[in-house]
């Protein structure tokens, strides 16, 4: 338990210095978040900026607002945005993460169940026919521009044959309806998006479990093991698969902060309000307040991730647990 | 391995942005910027929603609707919307984007607005007065207004919303125009009085500003509240839902002062991506949207759209220039700009670039409008012309390498322009051709915007740009061409100084009386016209498409929407039931 204490003390450090760089860099950008409202607008005077700037604290320097920030984020409050809305930044990150965070789980889940088979299956036939063929499946799915796939499956289910929403997160009419049917609906909006963020990450995921494979199944136990006259099946369904899934658990640790990250193109191609265009918005008005609290958000997120990559490696493999190297 | 899954969507680190994918974005975002910025002339003095530009009508629509044109109004169905982005706070002085103006602009009512001729008319006030010396204005307002919840309108709404605006502490670009104002008194609960300091013309326009209601917002912040996001107002509309993001829906307001509008609901969707937009208007999902001109021109064409839709153009109040930064020493000569401006063909740019869908500019104003004045000078493509000129200040290719040169320095500038609108980057290209074939070499250096703003327009470090303007329903122009605006961040940001320039545009602004103003600005425009400090590049149309079984839109000079609340659908067709 000491070791897990250590890690979460080392990532208190850790946290401050990435908030600390973030905000220097996100203010090294020129222009300030009172450019969307004066920028070449005749009605803003010289008069009108100082007031907006004064109002969002601009006045001050940078290292005040960086402390003033700070003392806001240890009480837990991330502070009111600077976009015109001013509403509080927690509203407006709670807002979108469902959506993604829902997106996201499910095209996660697509994949794992897609590309574990695949890679396992490759590495068994290692170099057939088949494996090559998926091989290439995966990779164009890694290639293929999300934008360009997920218009032209628009165009095709959407326009030509109607049998799915173009985008959007629900039909008009549904707000209206019963329980089932919401639910039905919703599950039809958000078939496309899966699919198509699903369809990218097959490649990754399936290439690092044939790998694994490849490396577990030359083992000497697995000679030992088909040597023993078992089924092939049991060989590597039992034996080599639970050696080879390993590794996928830090997969799945770096995977939890993308869990909350959207795709700026993807969400915009099929209006999803999602964290990715919100973030993005952010950065292009200088929302100072919305753009540190994402990022506080998912660097916090990763440096659990890790730590939970980290501890499930010790439960699951005895050679990590502390003491034993040193 | 690894790398290769982290550059991909789902697995990938805590960066929000896709790398790879910020080029194609931050285009959109840009544009997006832009048009709330450009639109904020317009904005800030009408309460039309978007679309409210205007000219010929599109005889294409028009003709397409004569047949049907006996059905009857009706009251219901829902009118869908597009829009690229999502309304930011509708409150709308305290916010500076098109679409929060498009919506809170059906929720709240302005004192006066412009009609479809853009004239004024009164909104909330039925008449107003201005007295001789040009300096009092004294609006006497409508009886029996009420609120959407229930309590009457009265001159204290508009006395807060005045001391609301010029108050120091709230955060609105709009200030600018109220504080000419000297005092403004209410005379009984259906007068409101103004008096200015000077007279000043834009001053009418300006109560256009939508007012709001004092009993709900009195002491408070009015940053924080709730109406932003839930806004009340006198207008033909009521808000009842907004899911970020997503969608905007409004209801018919029964007891709307001018009658109940006829369109029971208006669902303002949000779709960030024009494609995907376009993809929904053909699956019929959406009602209106404003068209590209190729997808106006060649997309719209087919099977899936005759009859369904009808199309509109007319010219928007905006146009695109070639600026000079004058106190660059290649600028200085008059002749040389006017040499730049004989080289270029902008009926080609209009061609090639908005498939013929606008006008020649020849100065800053929309050539429909009652200040517009065609100048005595013009500028039709005339290369050898150009090339006289230059020769005149000294710049001749003299060692041959096809460029001018002159002191041993060939004729060579960078233009800029902002990442994000492929028109200007287009233009750039085609003048970038036509300026080759007369011996000048022109860079073109595209930026993203806030950075181009503050880098290079806010410090003029800029030889030339590609820009637009959205011009109002106003000639005033001061804040663009007077030369005490050219200080840092001002508009004047090509320092053109005129001293007749300036004292037009000051006469212009402190006269009402409409003959002698345009006076001013027919003067106004000839001097532009000779001077050249912009190439007047061209005035683009708006090309809205509108589902055909809305009826009674009729184009005018201010656009389409100005008569909204009278558009209807006839019985037999609408489409939506709740």
């Amino acid at each position: 338990m000491t070791f897990i204490g250590k890690r979460f003390a080392l990532m208190i450090p850790m946290l401050l210095g990435i908030t600390m760089i973030s905000f220097l860099v996100m203010n090294l950008a020129p222009g300030e978040p009172i450019d969307v409202l004066t920028n070449l607008n005749p009605k803003a005077t010289a008069e009108v900026r100082e007031r907006l700037r004064s109002h969002y604290g601009l006045n001050q320097p940078l290292p005040v607002r960086y402390v003033n920030w700070l003392k806001r984020v240890v009480r837990l409050d991330l502070g009111y945005s600077f976009a015109q809305d001013n509403r509080l930044v927690w509203d407006k990150i709670r807002e979108r993460i469902p959506i993604t965070l829902t997106i996201n789980a499910l095209s996660l889940l697509l994949i794992i169940i897609v590309a574990i088979p695949i890679g396992i299956y490759s590495a068994v036939h290692q170099n057939s026919l088949m494996d090559r063929v998926l091989t290439i499946f995966v990779f164009i799915g890694f290639a293929t521009p999300t934008f360009w796939l997920a218009l032209l499956l628009m165009i095709l289910f959407g326009v030509h044959l109607g049998w799915l929403p173009i985008s959007g997160l629900e039909s008009s009419q549904v707000t209206y309806a019963g329980f089932w049917l919401i639910l039905g609906d919703r599950a039809r909006h958000l078939l496309l998006p899966v699919l198509v963020s699903a369809f990218g990450g097959l490649a990754g995921l399936s290439r690092y479990m044939r790998s694994n494979m490849l490396e577990v199944i030359r083992q000497d136990y697995i000679t030992t093991a088909r040597a023993k006259g078992l089924k092939e099946i049991r060989v590597i369904g039992k034996h080599a698969l639970r050696n080879a899934l390993m590794p996928i658990i830090t997969i799945l640790g770096f995977s939890l902060p993308g869990l909350i990250g959207g795709s700026v193109i993807f969400e915009t191609i099929f209006a999803i309000p999602g964290m990715g265009q919100m973030f993005y918005g952010a950065v292009m008005a200088r929302d100072y307040p919305l753009i540190m609290g994402t990022l506080l958000i998912g660097a916090s997120l990763t440096l659990v991730g890790n730590l939970l990559a980290d501890i499930s490696y010790a439960l699951v493999d005895p050679r990590i647990r502390v003491g034993n190297n040193d | 391995m690894l790398t290769i899954a982290i550059s991909r969507n789902i697995l990938s680190p805590p960066c929000f942005i896709q790398p790879g994918q910020k080029y194609l974005m931050s285009k959109k975002t840009a544009s997006i910027l832009l048009l709330f910025i450009l639109s904020l002339i317009l904005v800030a003095c009408g309460q039309s929603p978007a679309h409210d530009d205007s000219q010929k009508a599109g005889k294409k629509g028009e003709s397409e609707q004569n047949s049907l044109e006996q059905l009857l109004p009706a009251h219901g169905d829902t009118i869908v919307v597009g829009s690229i982005g999502d309304a930011s706070n509708l409150i709308p002085l305290l916010a500076s984007d098109a679409p929060s103006h498009q919506v809170a602009g059906l929720v709240y009512n302005g004192l006066v607005r412009y009609d479809k001729n853009l004239k004024m008319e009164g909104e909330l006030a039925k008449s107003w007065e201005i007295s001789n010396d040009g300096l009092t204005i004294t609006f006497h307002l409508r009886h029996g207004v009420k609120w959407h919840d229930g309590v009457p309108f009265t001159a204290d709404d508009v006395m807060f919303t005045y001391r609301l605006i010029i108050d120091p502490k709230t955060p609105t670009a709009y200030a600018g125009d109220f504080e000419q104002v000297k005092e403004a008194k209410v005379l009984d609960p259906y007068t409101f009085q103004v008096v200015y300091e000077k007279p000043f013309a834009p001053a009418l326009a300006s109560w256009g500003l939508s007012i709001l209601p004092k009993h709900l917002l009195e002491s408070q912040d009015i940053t924080k509240s709730s109406l932003s996001r839930h806004p009340i107002g006198t207008g033909p509309y009521i808000f009842s839902q907004w899911k970020g993001g997503e969608k905007i829906e409004l209801a018919a307001n029964p007891d709307y002062f001018e009658g109940q509008p006829y369109i029971n609901r208006y669902r303002y969707r949000i779709i960030p991506d024009s494609a995907t937009m376009f993809l929904e208007l053909k699956a019929g999902n959406l009602d209106w949207m404003g068209l590209t001109p190729i997808q106006y021109n060649r997309q719209t064409a087919g099977k899936k759209f005759k009859g369904k839709f009808n199309k509109y153009n007319y010219l928007s109040f905006s146009y695109t220039y070639l600026g000079y930064n004058l106190k660059n020493p290649l600028f200085q000569d008059r002749r040389v700009r006017q040499a730049l401006s004989f080289a270029i063909n902008k009926q080609e740019l209009i061609d090639g670039i908005l498939l013929g869908y606008g006008r020649v500019a020849t100065g800053p104003y929309k050539p429909d409008t009652w200040f517009y004045h065609q100048p005595n000078k013009k500028y039709s493509y005339n290369p050898e012309k150009a090339k006289q000129l230059l020769r005149e200040v000294g710049w001749q290719d003299r060692d041959g390498d096809g460029l001018l040169d002159r002191d041993g320095h060939p004729f060579i500038f960078t233009v800029m322009t902002n990442q994000g609108n492929t028109l200007r980057t287009q233009t750039a290209v085609i003048i970038q051709r036509r300026l080759e074939e007369i011996g000048i070499k022109m860079k073109i250096r595209i930026i993203e915007w806030s950075a181009f703003i503050n880098e290079f327009i806010d410090k003029r470090k800029f030889e030339a740009v590609i820009l637009g303007w959205t011009t109002g329903q106003d000639p005033d122009m001061y804040d663009i061409w007077h030369s005490s605006k050219t200080g840092p961040k001002e508009l004047n940001f090509i320092s053109y100084k005129n001293l007749e320039v300036d004292r037009l545009l000051e006469k212009g602004r402190h006269t009402f009386e409409r003959e002698e103003r345009q006076k001013y600005y027919d003067r106004f425009q000839e001097i532009l016209a000779e001077e050249q400090p912009y190439t007047f590049l061209y005035v683009p149309e708006s090309l809205p498409i509108i589902a055909a079984r809305f009826h009674g839109i009729k184009p005018a000079p201010a656009g389409i929407s100005y008569n909204f609340i009278k558009w209807y659908v006839p019985q037999t067709l609408q489409k939506y039931s709740q």
